[in-house]
């Protein structure tokens, strides 16, 4: 019977869309931080995955002496994050804001190299990961199969997202961060100590990545070389959904969870990246602005 | 003045996301001539400016110089069609030296290098420049950063010379030697000037002829004296400005 | 860069310099591994000057350079693998296609106004796109890799290119020097002066009748093309080429680490920089067989680029000169 057939094969293709749209969640979670700190400090941050390569280690360690699960040590991971990235910016690249772009990027690009290294050196080259002891559960809802892992990935970076946007919407320093963002020799004027949000950004985006992180590892094993695959793909997810909007890395992770999914199905898995590299290429030549950017 | 003009502006307009910068405004430059195009900030001085440069694209209206229509070129284009021009913001080449800078400007006119360093080195004496020649540019005060900038506009040898607030930031006694210069280089070589500027001592000294711009239209046109007497003029602009000593 | 007449000493300098380089390989107690270091050190800097061109003298960031030595490498090593074509034909195919390919790029990216760290991801993600479309070509061995036959290895053969590394290292060494004395001659007409113009400000240059467009997929085209010459030569010294790891991100940021640490933008600085980070290189690779330690050159290197790029973001060529007195501050 044909409509059988076909209605099998809707299926298999539904359930990896879904798929792609829970794991996109995560990776839209992880370029939400760079879009915040590339939108408002307006630095290129080249070293993104290296950041969250680096939270994934630390959840495996928390994992290994603790025995915490990802999702719990998740509030830790992301604290820390936050103090890094705050310390980072506060202490070290906040005197090369003004420097010129190829600068920062090669800046940047040096510290993602020194990470990685750092992170080769203590881990080894090996893959790390968790073992859980839902990994292989799965929910049903109706004629979809969707993993847990998958699911609670998502959720969290829903969550996460959510969070984020209730902070810049709602708090007075969120505020003041978009007052930065828009205008910042204004927001200087009236009194905003620019510097000292810089370092709040530069941490809220590490925090981000640093939950990505955690809900990463609840997916895919860690090895220091994946960083930069990660830092292009972060890259990739903002230009595509737009800087500066929330729900634009939402979307754009998304987009890319799911093109590159059903990629890997139609075609071959290894084509993956090349698709999204070929989207990024679109995007930057036809609409820089992105889906849902606004400069 | 019944030649045909050297540059006319006819009609041009632009516009910004709701702010009509630049409003139907027509004016000309005849041959040799000096043009002063004056009004308060904001009236559209340096968007007619990149207009007639090819920085920019009018939404209307046309840009005539020695007969070709040259609307909407781009910015070499227009240099090549005989406009020089000079930056508000002076922009040098910082890490390359003075006479490497006005060199890039006389390599208009053909690569041989030797020829382009020569002529280079007679507009640097021109400008007073000479003993900074070696000097990289980012080491020049802002005063010699805008005689720099006009030496080199000047080496591509246009047919008019656009002069973006020259004046703003010297001191009267440079604002006189850099009119003094000008002058001369106008009657020398039958160079053409339109120049934009809020100090008046200069424009009064220099200019032939006055266009009046005011919320991005024309408002007056003139000799010198005959704007400083017009009524409307005096009453949205040269009023405070003639209080306020030129700057 | 004034580059007018030259002082003697430099050119007494600079033929010392050579003449020794030219009698390395001769001398007792260079044995074949100082000679593969050295050729190390060449490449380095040979690739090195030719992405300082693209980016260093008309300021256009790129980095997926390791797109155009793969073009090179495979062309050269393809054609030659299945049908004997003569490596220095190859080679001139893989630069014609690389320069096409790096014209496309450029002029694609400039025309849709694409420019400053846009333009380098664009470059990274071409190059990345071409990586995974080689992994699946199967006519030049996919992620198998492509094996050039290496014939007798004993026998200098230059018009195949199969021979001793010493012979490598006089052909990379006058490539080095040509590379060198085309950056020069570039520098001192015209072309260099526009492409400088345009780096240290396009608005300007522009205005000065330069026609920006056309001058940037040029030096992009020139660039491309120089570098896959080296990547043909480095198919041929290797013998065997894998996609992931001949257009990988991480060959890009080899070729870019040596110029920088040198000097951007000068004429000696890719030199000096190949010759500094070798010499790094050999130093913590001792260091690390002796620890044990994965990753340390990786970390030296990084903590290398750091310094350089946050304390002397000009590079060492530059601070070298003033302290040694030579030009002061211009190039």
């Amino acid at each position: 019977m044909p409509m059988a057939r076909l209605r099998q094969r809707a299926m298999i293709y539904l359930n990896i869309i879904v798929a792609g749209l829970l794991t996109g969640a995560v990776y839209g979670l992880m370029a939400l931080g760079l879009s915040v700190i590339f939108g408002v400090i307006r630095i290129v941050n080249f070293a993104h995955g290296e950041m969250m390569v680096l939270a994934m280690y630390a959840a495996v360690v928390l994992n290994r002496w603790l025995g915490l699960d990802p999702l719990t040590a998740l509030p830790l991971v992301t604290a820390a994050l936050f103090v890094a990235g705050y310390a980072l910016q506060r202490g070290f690249l906040n005197r090369y804001i003004a420097r010129p772009d190829h600068e920062q990027f090669l800046l940047l690009l040096a510290v993602a190299t020194v990470l990685t290294a750092s992170l080769l050196i203590g881990f080894g080259p090996d893959a790390r990961g968790v073992s859980l002891a839902y990994a292989y559960d799965s929910y049903e809802l109706g004629a979809l199969l969707l993993d847990k892992v998958r699911v609670l990935a998502a959720a969290g970076a829903v969550a996460g997202a959510a969070a984020l946007w209730a902070f810049f919407r709602f708090s007075r320093t969120g505020t003041a961060i978009r007052a930065c963002a828009d205008n910042q020799t204004g927001a200087q004027v009236v009194g905003l100590d620019v510097k000292r949000l810089y370092a709040v950004t530069f941490g809220l985006g590490a925090a981000c990545v640093g939950a990505a992180g955690c809900l990463l590892l609840l997916l895919i094993d860690v090895e220091p070389y994946i960083a930069a695959d990660y830092t292009l793909l972060a890259f990739i997810i903002v230009i595509l959904g737009g800087l500066g909007s929330i729900a634009g890395a939402l979307l754009g992770g998304i987009l890319v969870g799911v093109s590159e999914a059903l990629a890997g199905f139609v075609l071959e898995p290894s084509f993956k990246s090349a698709f999204s590299f070929a989207l990024l290429i679109l995007v930057l030549l036809v609409r820089p602005q992105g889906l849902l950017g606004r400069r | 003045m019944t030649a045909a003009p050297l540059l006319a502006v006819q009609a041009l307009a632009r516009r910004f996301r709701g702010l009509q910068a630049v409003d139907g405004v027509s004016f000309a430059v005849p041959k040799g001539g000096i043009v002063a195009l004056i009004g308060p900030n904001g009236a559209g001085k340096t968007t007619t400016f990149n207009l007639i440069a090819g920085a920019l694209v009018p939404d209307s209206g046309r840009v005539v110089i020695d007969g070709s229509d040259i609307t909407g070129c781009r910015p070499d284009q227009a240099c090549h069609a005989g406009i020089a021009r000079t930056f508000q913001l002076v922009k040098p080449f910082a890490a390359l030296t003075v006479i490497e800078n006005v060199m890039v400007g006389a390599l208009k006119n053909g690569t041989d290098m030797r020829e382009a360093r020569r002529a280079a080195a007679e507009l640097l004496e021109r400008l007073g420049l000479a003993g900074k020649a070696e000097t990289a540019a980012r080491h020049l005060t802002l005063p010699e950063r805008k005689r720099l900038e006009t030496a080199r506009a000047l080496a591509t040898r246009p047919k008019i010379l656009l002069l973006d607030e020259v004046m703003s930031g010297l001191r009267p006694a440079e604002v006189d030697a850099m009119v003094a210069t000008l002058a001369d280089l106008s009657r020398a070589t039958g160079l053409a000037i339109l120049l934009t500027e809020h100090v008046m001592r200069a424009v009064m000294a220099l200019s032939h002829h006055i266009v009046v711009l005011h919320h991005g239209r024309k408002i007056a046109e003139g000799t010198p004296e005959q704007v400083s007497r017009d009524p409307q003029v005096l009453e949205c602009y040269l009023g405070r400005a003639a209080a306020g000593g030129g700057g | 860069m004034t580059i007018g007449r030259r002082r003697p000493v430099v050119l007494l300098a600079s033929a010392l310099l050579v003449s020794a380089a030219a009698a390395l390989p001769l001398l007792p107690f260079v044995d074949n591994y100082v000679v593969s270091v050295l050729i190390v050190a060449l490449f380095a800097a040979y690739f090195g000057q030719a992405w300082n061109i693209v980016t260093g003298f008309a300021g256009q960031l790129s980095l997926g350079h390791a797109l155009y030595v793969g073009l090179g490498a495979y062309a050269a090593g393809a054609l030659f693998f299945h049908w004997g074509v003569p490596p220095w034909l190859g080679m001139l195919a893989g630069a014609a296609g690389a320069a096409l390919a790096g014209a496309v790029i450029a002029a694609l990216s400039f025309r849709f106004r694409v420019g400053g760290v846009y333009f380098a991801l664009l470059t990274i993600a071409f190059a990345e796109f071409t990586r995974i479309l080689f992994d699946h070509f199967s006519w030049v061995g996919a992620t198998s890799g492509l094996y050039l036959p290496v014939a007798n290895r004993a026998h200098d053969d230059l018009l195949r290119l199969r021979g001793s590394p010493a012979m490598f290292y006089y052909v990379l060494l006058a490539l080095t020097l040509g590379g060198l004395a085309l950056s020069r001659h570039l520098l001192s007409r015209r072309i260099g002066y526009y492409w400088q113009a345009i780096r240290e400000d396009e608005d300007a240059a522009q205005a000065l009748g330069i026609d920006v467009f056309r001058y940037k997929v040029a030096a992009m085209g020139l660039s491309a093309a120089m570098t896959a010459v080296g990547g043909a030569l480095l198919a041929f010294y290797d013998n065997v080429l894998f996609p992931d790891t001949t257009f990988a991100i991480g060959r890009s940021v080899e070729i870019i680490t040596a110029p920088i640490i040198g000097g951007l933008g000068t004429l000696a600085g890719p030199l000096i920089g190949a010759v500094a980070l070798t010499a790094l290189g050999e130093v913590t690779t001792r260091l690390g067989s002796g620890l044990a330690i994965d990753g340390l050159k990786q970390w030296l290197f990084g903590a290398a680029l750091l310094a350089v790029v946050a304390l002397q973001p000009a590079g060492l060529w530059p601070w070298l000169r003033s302290r040694l007195g030579l030009g002061g501050d211009r190039r």
